[in-house]
């Protein structure tokens, strides 16, 4: 006897699993009484994402989020998390007085986004559109014909912005120290010999009479 | 049971929620601010992800790759200013952020 799946069962399973993950972990990072408990929330919620985006067959977006996310960015924030010796007493003082408003301004933008998605979404049941065969078939081939050809200069664009976000993260962090071993290269080019060498003349008889005089000075 | 594009949005519509609430909650912690604006920018990727799958169209995929390398700069730069401030005033709180008396 074998067991049988409905693949759309399968997804749905799947599509629940990851997504209720995703929220828990989510509820989880903002209200994690420690930074570091956030930040590897934060991680969870990323792979349930791409675990989600995976079953909508976006392949490399979602090798992407987990290698650029979770590989890079969450390293940098756990890293100054750790880095940082934070009070957090004092930054969780307010957080019941501002309970409130986080649930008004909450309910609010769930009102709001869940009008448009009940009058636009729901209910319509349109049909999915299926991409063509040959962009189905090779989600990175598909996608990198996209950004070469049509997005191009968009794409330069984007190397742009990170050039600029590696110059300033390393511009704002960058401090000089004071007994750090620079070189000052206007000083070096404009010294003379004299400054530091200085000729004795003195005859082969008179060696002990210059020690002693030198040793009066 | 089928999962339709509708499911993609509420669950994008949740996640923007619960970040919206958590950039209230955190008011005073820039570093969990920071955390609540990447997930803002997970929820919409995941609308544009979901649009892309379910309107077979690749060109919202396109437009998901710029976000994340924006949202990566965006990190970089932001735990940078973090780093500067936490030197200058030995605390994250954003209540400190009133030099310019604006």
């Amino acid at each position: 006897m074998t067991m049988t799946f409905d693949p759309s069962t399968l997804f749905a399973i799947f599509f629940y699993g990851f997504a209720g993950l995703l929220v828990i972990s989510a509820v989880r990072v903002i209200t994690a009484r420690n930074p570091v408990h956030a930040a590897l929330f934060l991680v969870l919620s990323f792979f349930c994402a791409s675990g989600l985006w995976m079953l909508l067959k976006a392949e490399f977006l979602s090798l992407a989020l987990i290698l650029v996310y979770v590989g890079a960015v969450m390293v940098l924030f756990l890293f100054v998390v750790m880095m940082l010796d934070l009070d957090i007493e004092h930054l969780r003082r307010d957080f019941k007085k501002f309970l409130p408003v986080a649930f008004l301004m909450g309910a609010v933008i769930v009102l709001e986004l869940s009008i448009v998605i009940i009058r636009s979404f729901i209910g319509t049941n349109a049909p999915v559109q299926v991409m063509p065969e040959e962009v189905a078939a090779n989600n990175t081939l598909a996608l990198g014909r996209l950004i070469f050809v049509d997005y191009v200069y968009a794409f330069e664009v984007a190397g742009v912005i990170l050039l600029v976000a590696i110059i300033a993260a390393v511009a704002l962090t960058l401090r000089n120290r004071k007994d750090s071993k620079t070189q000052n290269i206007h000083e070096q080019v404009n010294v003379i010999a004299t400054d530091r060498m200085r000729i004795v003349k003195m005859g082969s008889d008179m060696a002990a009479k210059q020690d002693t005089r030198g040793e009066k000075k | 049971m089928n999962i339709t594009l509708a499911h993609y949005l509420v669950l994008g519509a949740i996640l923007f929620a619960i970040s919206v609430i958590g950039i209230f909650l955190n008011r005073k912690n820039v570093i969990v601010l920071l955390m609540a604006i990447e997930l803002m920018l997970l929820a919409v990727n995941m609308n544009f992800v979901a649009f892309s799958h379910y309107l077979g169209d690749m060109a919202g995929q396109v437009f998901v790759f710029f976000i994340l390398t924006v949202a990566a700069a965006e990190a970089a730069i932001g735990l940078a200013i973090l780093v500067v401030l936490f030197r200058k005033t030995d605390t994250i709180d954003a209540d400190n952020l009133d030099h310019l008396k604006g």
